[in-house]
């Protein structure tokens, strides 16, 4: 038996595939593909104090081997989720994260206080990365300065597991992590989508509401590898890796180059039940090469 | 959540060329499973595979299910890169399908219900497998089908089957000349209208149904992604103002929901 379990310092996972914010829903869109008690962990759709309605459509073009999204944090707020989405998913056995985003610092303290009246919760992730809203978001994301002022204000309000997601759309993205590290944050994830644009040339104007959005997918599986490698030579915190993972080999890649977790994002949307073939690769990874740790992998490069 | 999906690999028995941008495919479960009740006017999503270009999978509509051979069959429009592959595969081929998506038409009708199915290029799709749940509902529904010309009218006789069918052509080559709104077909009283087309087709439908008082679904095809609600990329704004998935609170609506 190969020991599949990581630890990002006290959030113990039962293996280290997670899903990426976003592209999961609460986990239940996926149930009839997916054993969600199977799972590390599934981090829900972005949340924040108010509901969102999201940009205009269209908010999706596809591009060589990825696509552009520009949903715009679309979600019915925090008290939605805590009275009516909370109770339906509270009941699966593996862990419950809600990324969490806002537009001032006080609206992420706020929705951190008020996930804290929830057991099962044992994680945030502090999205300072989202490069789709006008305020708060990758503002914050993309600065020292910024990025420590939401992980040291959520720091004092959230007593538990405080992930912090990372924008790639940044000079030195070490320089972020570090930054976060010293603000109180227990781990880091990275990378967060790279700000894209796609224009229809027969139509003459960009395919996206908002012109540029969020590139995801396999086509950016090498710059997330990369910043995940030279983000875990900088911080001491564990960090999680995303980034273009489509099969157990990729996922691997980001193990090897640093990460102790991974989170599985626009994947979900080509094969729902992804996240299990992920799982079972790693498994016979191991197996095959006689590693009887996932943890002896991690960042060995 | 409505109904159980599947993921299942399918194998095509048939690709028949329908003029030269549409293809019409029929599949069965490649494990000889039973396919998923179905339906009419739910969607599937179709993986593209073994295509440099193509990403994600492609949402076609279901346009019949034939229980007799267990068969799903799809008409699809080389609208891209990825449906012109899928239009190319051949018989034997295995195509990975996720299904039953959406909800589908109401079929909430009177069999002394007089009905209109209104389809436009493509949109027809729909229609076919939704004209024989309406005949097994004991009703007798009847079809309007437009088109920019003869060529592009697709599986007329496949309609004809079903019920009494109306034309309109842009060119005139074929049924009446004009918009399917100008057709004579709209002097009779409908019960209820049901629409698929381009979205300039669907709103003057919707707009003669409003001024006639009639019941209208149409159903919409906005660029979507997962297919299962989760990425909310296609949403479609409703008349109450806040933003929906057409892929699980749709692709079906009535016309009195969009702020039309």
């Amino acid at each position: 038996m190969v020991n599949l379990s990581v630890e990002l310092g006290d959030l113990k996972l039962k293996n280290p595939v997670l899903t990426a914010s976003g592209t999961f829903g609460y986990g239940e869109e996926y149930a009839d593909f997916v054993d969600l008690n199977r799972l590390g962990g599934f981090i829900v759709k972005g949340t924040t104090l108010e509901p969102r309605e999201g940009n205009d459509y269209p908010r999706m073009a596809e591009t060589p081997s990825g696509m552009l999204n520009a949903v715009g944090l679309q979600n019915k707020g925090v008290d939605y989720f805590i009275e009516h989405i909370y109770p339906r998913i509270c009941q699966y056995k593996s862990e419950i994260i809600v990324n969490v985003s806002g537009k001032c610092v006080e609206d992420y303290v706020t929705v951190c206080e008020k996930l804290s009246d929830l057991d099962r919760i044992n994680a945030v992730e502090i999205n300072i990365s989202c490069p789709n809203v006008k305020q708060g978001g990758m503002a914050y994301g993309t600065t020292c300065e910024g990025a420590a002022e939401v992980a040291s204000a959520v720091r004092k309000a959230w007593g538990r597991h405080m992930i912090v997601k990372l924008s790639p759309n940044v000079t030195s993205i070490a320089d972020i992590a570090r930054a976060v590290e010293d603000a109180g944050a227990d781990s880091v994830s990275l990378i967060n989508t790279l700000l894209g644009m796609a224009v229809d040339v027969e139509r003459r104007r960009p395919y996206l509401s908002t012109v540029t959005g969020g590139l995801s997918g396999a086509a950016v599986k090498p710059v997330a590898v990369r910043m995940v490698w030279q983000v875990a030579k900088a911080v001491s915190i564990p960090v999680i890796g995303l980034g273009g993972i489509m099969n157990g080999h990729d996922a691997l890649e980001f193990i090897m180059a640093g990460a102790r977790a991974i989170e599985v994002g626009t994947a979900n949307f080509i094969d729902p039940s992804v996240t299990m073939k992920i799982i079972d690769e790693i498994t016979e990874f191991c197996e095959r090469q006689g590693v009887e740790d996932i943890n002896e992998l991690v960042g060995i490069i | 959540m409505a109904n159980k999906k599947y993921m299942l690999d399918m194998t095509v028995t048939e690709n028949k060329v329908l003029g030269s941008l549409y293809g019409l495919l029929k599949l069965v479960p490649s494990d000889g499973s039973k396919l998923p009740l179905t339906r009419a006017g739910q969607f599937v999503q179709v993986e593209i595979a073994d295509s440099k270009t193509t990403y994600l999978r492609r949402p076609i509509s279901v346009n019949y299910i034939d229980e007799a051979t267990n068969s799903l069959w799809l008409l699809v429009r080389k609208a891209g890169e990825g449906t012109r592959h899928l239009t190319a595969a051949s018989v034997g081929h295995k195509i990975n399908v996720i299904l039953p998506l959406g909800n589908g038409f109401s079929m909430d009708v009177k069999t002394s219900d007089r009905l209109l199915l209104v389809g436009g290029g493509v949109g027809v799709a729909p229609l076919l497998y939704l004209g024989y749940k309406l005949r097994e509902a004991g009703c007798e529904p009847e079809f309007l089908l437009g088109a920019r010309s003869a060529a592009d009218l697709l599986m007329l006789e496949e309609f004809e089957k079903v019920g009494k069918v109306y034309c309109s052509t842009e060119d005139g080559s074929a049924g009446e000349k004009g918009l399917v709104t100008a057709n004579s077909a709209f002097n009779t009283r409908y019960d209820r209208i049901y629409c698929c087309g381009p979205m300039p087709m669907m709103k003057a439908v919707a707009a003669v149904a409003k001024e006639k008082n009639i019941e209208c679904e149409v159903s919409l095809e906005n660029r979507m992604t997962c297919g299962l609600g989760a990425c909310l990329c296609c949403v479609e704004k409703k008349a109450d103002g806040h933003n929906v998935c057409v892929c699980t609170e749709g692709p079906v609506f009535n016309t009195k929901e969009l702020p039309w």
